[in-house]
C-alpha cells in the first residue's frame, strides 16, 4: 500500500502539465490551450438533495463542462500523442479516482488503456459509479460508506463519462488512452509532454463540449517542441 | 388459554388505538387548499374504522375469554342464527361505503378531475432516474422545445433544449426546486424521461405518477410559507431512496424577485 | 398376468423409489413436496426480510458474509441500495408466490381436497405432478438469479415497466436477474395453471357418493373457489409475463412508450404502454391476494367448529361470501392504480367495488365471531392460530377502508400503511391460515403428533410479534414514510428512525420464534407421539381414514356421505359430533 501512495505524486507530476522543464534527456512537447468566441456560462450546482455537500460547498460549486482561466485559456483540455509512438507496456502503478464532496477528483483521469484503475470514496454516504462508455464494457455498481475501492481497468481507448445515479451533478471522465503520454491543461491553459524520444507526432486535444483538434509535430533530438490549440466555443452549453 | 388470549388480545387492541388517538405519529402540517377536506376525511374514515377495530377486537378478546372448553356449559348458538347479523352487516358497512365514497368522490373530483384555474403559474416537470427538474417558461413566456436525443444530464441540459438554434428555450429557466407563490394557484405538467416516478409531497396531500410516454397535469395552492421536500414514490431504480427535491413557497413579491434573479443573466 | 387390475384404480401405488416419492403420482406427496418448498422458500423469504431490517435500522451495518453472496452487492458486507430493493423483490416475489400460493392452496389443496371429497386421488395425477415439477423448476430459475451477472432484480415483485422492460441500462439487476424473474414467473403461472385445473375438476367430477356440493367442507369451498380465481388469474399473468419476456429480449415494445431517455441514451423502443403492465398485472395481482387468503377462510372456517364444538353460524353464507369475494377480487385491480396516471373517473368506478368487498368479509367476521359466541373452545395451537387468524384479518380488513378511497389514497398510497395493510390481510391471515392448517392436519399427514407446548409457544410468541412488527407501520404510513426506500435520507423521515429500530428488533425476535415452529416440525415427524385417526374428534371425510391414509385414500373402502361437514355439538349425550359417514339412521337436528 505505502509504494503504492508513494507513487501517486509521481503520476500527479506526469498528468498535470507543470511548467518547469525537467532535465529529462528526451524531447518535450508543451503548449497552451485557448478559445475564441464567447464561452458559456457555468450554473453554480445546486447540491441541496445531499444536504452534507451542500453545506461543504458554500457559496455551491460551479460546474466543470466549460471552465476558462486567464487569457482565454481553456482547462480541462486532454492533450495526448494519438499517433507515432511505439506501442509500450501499461505501466502497472495504478491511478486514483476519488469521490469527495460529491465531486469527482479529478474531473478529469487520463490513463493508459489496462492501467490499473482504483476508485475511491471518502464520503459518509453511498455514492453509486456509473461510467457509460461506448466500446468498453458498461458497468453500474455502488458504494456504501466504508467499502472497499473498487479496482477496475479499461481495455480499449476512449473517452468514457463518468456519473453518479445518486448525485446526478456529479459528472467526470476516465480518459482512455493507447499512450503514457498525455497531460490535462492546467487554470492557464498549459500543457506539457514530457519524455518523448526524437521523432514525428500527431498531438490531439480533446475537450469535453468541443470534440478533438490535431496537429503534427517533428521532435529534435534534444529539443522542445511547441503546439498551441484553439477551441471555438458558443455560448450554449446545450 | 382462552382467557389469556382475551387478555392479550385487548392489551393489544389498546395500545395499538391509543398511539392512532394520541396522534404520536402522524399527517404533517398541511399547506394546501385541498388539504383540509382530505385531513377531514381521514378522520371521518379513521373514527369509523376505529370504532370497528375497537368493538371487533375486544368482542373477539370477550368471546375468546368467556367460552373456553368448560364442560359444565351447554353449547349456546348465537341468537337468532347467522341472519341478523348478515342483515346487520349489510346495513351497517353498506352505509358506511355509500357516505365514504360519496364524500370522498368529491374530494377525489375537486383535485384530479377539475381542470387548474384561468392564470396558473405554469411550470414544467421532468422527471428521472433519480431527481426531479422544473422549468419556467422565463419571461417570454413559452417554453422551449424539447429534443429527447439532445438530452445530456452531464452538461445540465435535463430537458433536451436546443438554445442555439430554439429562441424560446433560450431564456427557459432549469431549477432543481419547485419555488412557488403563496397562494397562487399551480398548474404542473409532468414528464417522465425514462422511468415512471412519482411527484408526492405530504403536506400537500398528493401523490400523482409521471409516467413515461405520458403528459401528466396536476396542480395545487400552496396556503404555508416555508420548504418542504418532494419525494419519489414509484420504485424507480437503485437511487430510489435519493429522488428528492424541495417545494419552496415564497410570498407573492420574494417569488417574483426569485424568478427575475433566475432568468435575468 | 392373470388377474385383471381392480378398475377403480386409477393407477396401482409405485414401488421405485423415484416413482414413490420424487415423480410420485400420489396426490399426497404431491402436497407434501409442496409444503416441503413453500418451507425452503419461506426460510429463505425470512432471512431476507431479517437482512432487510438490520439495513433499514441501521444503514452502515456491516452483515458478515454478506459480500461473500454479492461482492457487488454489499462490498465491504454493508448492503448497496441496490442490493436492498433485490432483496425486497426476492422476499415478495418468494413469500407471495412460493409460499402464500403454495402452501395454503397448493399444498394443503393436494393433500387434502380429494380425501375431503372422497375420491382416490386428483383428476389428472400426471398433470398433477407436472404442477409440482413445473413449480419447482420456476422456484430454481428464481434463486438462480442470486448468481448472475449483477444479482436479483430490483423493481419489485410488481416489476413495473418500464423498469422491467428496458433491460440492464434500467440499473444493476435489471439485466439477466430480471429476465429471470420474467421467465420463473411464467413458468409459476404454468404449473398453477395445471394444478387448479386439476382442482376444478377433481371437485366437480370425482366427489363420492352422498356428498353433494351443499355437504362439501368449507376448507374444499376455500381451495375450490380459489382454484376458480388462480385459474383466471395465471391466465392474465402469463401473457403478460411472454410479453415482457419478449420486451426484454426479442425488442419488441409492448410495455416501453417511445422517446425513453435513460442515462442520455435514446432507447429504440416505440408506442407501447407502461400502465399496459400494470393493468395486466393488477388483473391477476388482485385476485392473487384472494388466491392467498380464500383458503385462509376456508381453513378457519373447518378448524374453528372442530375446537369450537358446534357448528359454523351459516355455512352457506360463508359459500356465498367466499364466491363474491371471488366474483368481486376481478372488478377492483384499478384500486392499485388510483395515481397511476389512469383517467381519474375510473378511480371512482374501482372505489365502490372495493368498498363493496369489505361487506362478505365483514358477514365471514362476524359469522366466525357468532361461532365463537356459546363455544366450548379447546385451544390448542391450531385453535389458537384461528383465533389470531380472525384478529389479523379484521386488523387488516379495516386498513383497506382506507386505501379503498382515492382521495385518501392519494396521501396514503406508496407509504408504509400500504405495507402494514397487505401483511396484515394477506401474509399474516394467511400465514395463521397455514399454521392452524399445519397444526391440524399434520397428525393425518405424519401420523405423528405436533408438540403443543411448543406450539403455543409459537404462537404466543408470533401474534404478539406480528403486532409489534406490523402495526407500526400504519403510523409510519399516516406520518408520509414511503415504502421501497433503502434509506431514509429525508429530513422528515429522520424522526421515524427510532420507530423503524423497534420493528427490526420485533423482527428479529418473530423470525427467531418461527424457528421453534421448523424445530416442531421436524422433531414431530420423527419422534413426535403417534396419531390415531381421528384425534381432534372431528367429523370431515380425511377422519374416516387412517393416519397417514393409506395409497388409496381409503384402503379400497368407496364412502357414501350422509351428514354435513361440521355436525357438531349434536344435541346428544351420545353423540358429540357426528362423522360425515356415519350412518343416515342417525339423526343430526
Amino acid at each position: 500500500m505505502q509504494a503504492r501512495y508513494a507513487l501517486l505524486p509521481v503520476l500527479f507530476a506526469l498528468t498535470v502539465a507543470v511548467a518547469s522543464v525537467g532535465p529529462a534527456p528526451a524531447g518535450t512537447i508543451e503548449g497552451k490551450v485557448t478559445y475564441t468566441g464567447t464561452p458559456p456560462k457555468m450554473k453554480p450546482i445546486d447540491m441541496s438533495k445531499e444536504p452534507t455537500c451542500a453545506k461543504e460547498h458554500n457559496p455551491p460549486l460551479l460546474s466543470e463542462n466549460v471552465v476558462t482561466g486567464p487569457a482565454n485559456a481553456l482547462q480541462y483540455v486532454v492533450v495526448y500523442i494519438s499517433a507515432g509512438e511505439q506501442s509500450a507496456q501499461p505501466p502497472s502503478e495504478p491511478v486514483r479516482f476519488d469521490q469527495k464532496g460529491c465531486m469527482y477528483v479529478p474531473h478529469i483521469l487520463p490513463m493508459h488503456t489496462n492501467q490499473p484503475l482504483q476508485i475511491y470514496t471518502d464520503d459518509p454516504f453511498t455514492h453509486n459509479i456509473h461510467p457509460m462508455p461506448k466500446r468498453n464494457p458498461e458497468w453500474n455498481k455502488s458504494q456504501p460508506p466504508g467499502a472497499p475501492p473498487i479496482d477496475t481497468k479499461w481495455g480499449t481507448p476512449e473517452f468514457i463519462e463518468v456519473k453518479c445515479n445518486i448525485h446526478p451533478w456529479m459528472h467526470g471522465y476516465f480518459a482512455v488512452l493507447n499512450t503514457s503520454h498525455y497531460a490535462v491543461t492546467d487554470n492557464e491553459g498549459n500543457y506539457s509532454l514530457k519524455g518523448l524520444p526524437p521523432g514525428k507526432y500527431t498531438v490531439t486535444a480533446w475537450q469535453e463540449q468541443y470534440s478533438t483538434q490535431s496537429q503534427e509535430v517533428t521532435v529534435g533530438a534534444t529539443g522542445a517542441a511547441s503546439v498551441n490549440f484553439v477551441f471555438k466555443v458558443t455560448p450554449y452549453l446545450y | 388459554m382462552g382467557k389469556l388470549f382475551g387478555v392479550v388480545l385487548a392489551i393489544i387492541t389498546v395500545v395499538s388505538a391509543g398511539f392512532i388517538v394520541a396522534h404520536v405519529w402522524w399527517m404533517p402540517v398541511d399547506i394546501s387548499t385541498i388539504g383540509p377536506r382530505i385531513d377531514r376525511q381521514l378522520d371521518e374514515t379513521m373514527l369509523a374504522t376505529g370504532v370497528l377495530f375497537l368493538s371487533s377486537q375486544l368482542i373477539l378478546a370477550a368471546f375468546a375469554w368467556k367460552f373456553g372448553d368448560d364442560k359444565e356449559r351447554k353449547i349456546k348458538y348465537f341468537p337468532g342464527g347467522g341472519g341478523p347479523l348478515i342483515v346487520f352487516a349489510i346495513i351497517l358497512v353498506g352505509m358506511e361505503i355509500l357516505v365514504l365514497s360519496f364524500v370522498g368522490s368529491k374530494v377525489w373530483a375537486s383535485i384530479y378531475m377539475t381542470p387548474p384555474e384561468q392564470g396558473s403559474l405554469q411550470v414544467d416537470v421532468a422527471a428521472e432516474q433519480f431527481a426531479f427538474n422544473f422549468r419556467y417558461p422565463g419571461p417570454d413566456g413559452k417554453f422551449g422545445t424539447v429534443h429527447p436525443e439532445r438530452v445530456r444530464d452531464g452538461n445540465g441540459n435535463f430537458f433536451g433544449l436546443d438554445p442555439e438554434n430554439d429562441v424560446d428555450a433560450r431564456d427557459d429557466v432549469i431549477v432543481g426546486t419547485l419555488t412557488v407563490p403563496l397562494g397562487q394557484p399551480v398548474a404542473l405538467t409532468m414528464h417522465s424521461k425514462d422511468m415512471i416516478h412519482s411527484f408526492y409531497v405530504p403536506e400537500l396531500r398528493i401523490q400523482q405518477d409521471i409516467v413515461p410516454g405520458l403528459t401528466i397535469p396536476l396542480h395545487f395552492t400552496a396556503t404555508k410559507v416555508g420548504k418542504f421536500e418532494i419525494v419519489c414514490t414509484q420504485l424507480c431504480g437503485l437511487g430510489h431512496y435519493s429522488m428528492r427535491s424541495f417545494l419552496e413557497v415564497l410570498p407573492q413579491d420574494q417569488f417574483d424577485q426569485w424568478l427575475k434573479s433566475q432568468s435575468g443573466d | 398376468m392373470s388377474s385383471p387390475e381392480p378398475a377403480v384404480h386409477h393407477h396401482g401405488p409405485p414401488q421405485s423409489f423415484i416413482r414413490k416419492y420424487i415423480f410420485s403420482l400420489d396426490h399426497k406427496v404431491i402436497g407434501k413436496q409442496y409444503y416441503g418448498l413453500a418451507l425452503i422458500a419461506v426460510l429463505a423469504g425470512l432471512i431476507l426480510s431479517w437482512l432487510m431490517r438490520i439495513h433499514l435500522g441501521w444503514q452502515a451495518a456491516a452483515i458478515p458474509l454478506l459480500g461473500k453472496l454479492s461482492p457487488t452487492g454489499a462490498p465491504g458486507n454493508v448492503m448497496t441500495p441496490d442490493y436492498y430493493l433485490s432483496l425486497m423483490t426476492m422476499h415478495a416475489t418468494l413469500m407471495i408466490f412460493f409460499v402464500l400460493t403454495t402452501a395454503p392452496f397448493a399444498a394443503f389443496g393436494n393433500y387434502l381436497l380429494p380425501i375431503q371429497v372422497g375420491a382416490e386421488d386428483m383428476a389428472f395425477p400426471r398433470f398433477n405432478m407436472m404442477s409440482f415439477w413445473v413449480t419447482f423448476v420456476a422456484f430454481v430459475v428464481l434463486i438462480l438469479s442470486f448468481f448472475v451477472g449483477d444479482g436479483p432484480p430490483l423493481a419489485g415483485w410488481t416489476s413495473y415497466a418500464p423498469l422491467s422492460s428496458v433491460g440492464g441500462v434500467a440499473g444493476p439487476g435489471q439485466g439477466t436477474g430480471q429476465t429471470l424473474w420474467a421467465v420463473s414467473i411464467a413458468i409459476f403461472c404454468i404449473g398453477q395453471l395445471l394444478g387448479s385445473l386439476n382442482f376444478i375438476t377433481t371437485t366437480l367430477d370425482l366427489r363420492t357418493k352422498g356428498m353433494s356440493l351443499a355437504r362439501m367442507p368449507l376448507s374444499t369451498w376455500g381451495w375450490f373457489v380459489t382454484s376458480v380465481i388462480a385459474l383466471l388469474a395465471f391466465a392474465a399473468l402469463l401473457p403478460a409475463c411472454v410479453l415482457l419476456i419478449l420486451d426484454r429480449t426479442a425488442g419488441t415494445s409492448f410495455f416501453s412508450s417511445a422517446g425513453l431517455v435513460v442515462n442520455d441514451q435514446v432507447l429504440p423502443h416505440s408506442g407501447g404502454s407502461p400502465l399496459l403492465w400494470q393493468h395486466l398485472f393488477w388483473f391477476f395481482g388482485h385476485p392473487e391476494v384472494y388466491i392467498a387468503i380464500l383458503p385462509g377462510f376456508g381453513i378457519i372456517s373447518t378448524v374453528l367448529p372442530a375446537f369450537a364444538r358446534k357448528r359454523i353460524l351459516s355455512s352457506r353464507a360463508v359459500i356465498g361470501c367466499m364466491v363474491s369475494i371471488g366474483f368481486l377480487s376481478y372488478m377492483v385491480w384499478g384500486h392499485h392504480m388510483f395515481v397511476s396516471g389512469m383517467n381519474p373517473f375510473s378511480a371512482v368506478l374501482f372505489s365502490l367495488p372495493t368498498l363493496i368487498i369489505t361487506i362478505p368479509a365483514t358477514i365471514m367476521v362476524l359469522l366466525w365471531l357468532g361461532t365463537l359466541y356459546g363455544a366450548r373452545m379447546r385451544y390448542t395451537a391450531s385453535a389458537l392460530f384461528s383465533v389470531g387468524f380472525i384478529s389479523v384479518f379484521i386488523t387488516g380488513g379495516l386498513s383497506g377502508f382506507f386505501l379503498a378511497q382515492p382521495s385518501l389514497d392519494t396521501y396514503l398510497h406508496a407509504t408504509y400503511f400500504v405495507v402494514a395493510h397487505f401483511h396484515f390481510v394477506m401474509a399474516l391471515a394467511a400465514m395463521f391460515g397455514i399454521f392452524a392448517g399445519t397444526y391440524f392436519w399434520f397428525p393425518k399427514m405424519f401420523g405423528r403428533m405436533m408438540n403443543e407446548t411448543l406450539g403455543k409457544w409459537h404462537f404466543w410468541l408470533t401474534f404478539i410479534g406480528v403486532y409489534c412488527v406490523f402495526m407500526p407501520m400504519h403510523y409510519l404510513g399516516l406520518a408520509g414514510n414511503v415504502r421501497r426506500y433503502a434509506a431514509f435520507t429525508d429530513n422528515y423521515l429522520a424522526p421515524l428512525i427510532p420507530l423503524h429500530r423497534f420493528i427490526s428488533i420485533s423482527a428479529f425476535f418473530v423470525g427467531a420464534a418461527q424457528l421453534i415452529f421448523f424445530f416442531n416440525l421436524f422433531w414431530s415427524r420423527f419422534w413426535g407421539a403417534k396419531a390415531t385417526d381421528n384425534p381432534w374428534e372431528a367429523t370431515t371425510l380425511e377422519w374416516s381414514t387412517t393416519s397417514p391414509p393409506p395409497f388409496d385414500n381409503f384402503g379400497g373402502r368407496h364412502l357414501v356421505v350422509y351428514h354435513g361437514p361440521e355436525e357438531y355439538g349434536v344435541d346428544s349425550d351420545t353423540l358429540e359430533y357426528v362423522m360425515q359417514t356415519a350412518p343416515e339412521q342417525i339423526k343430526t337436528t
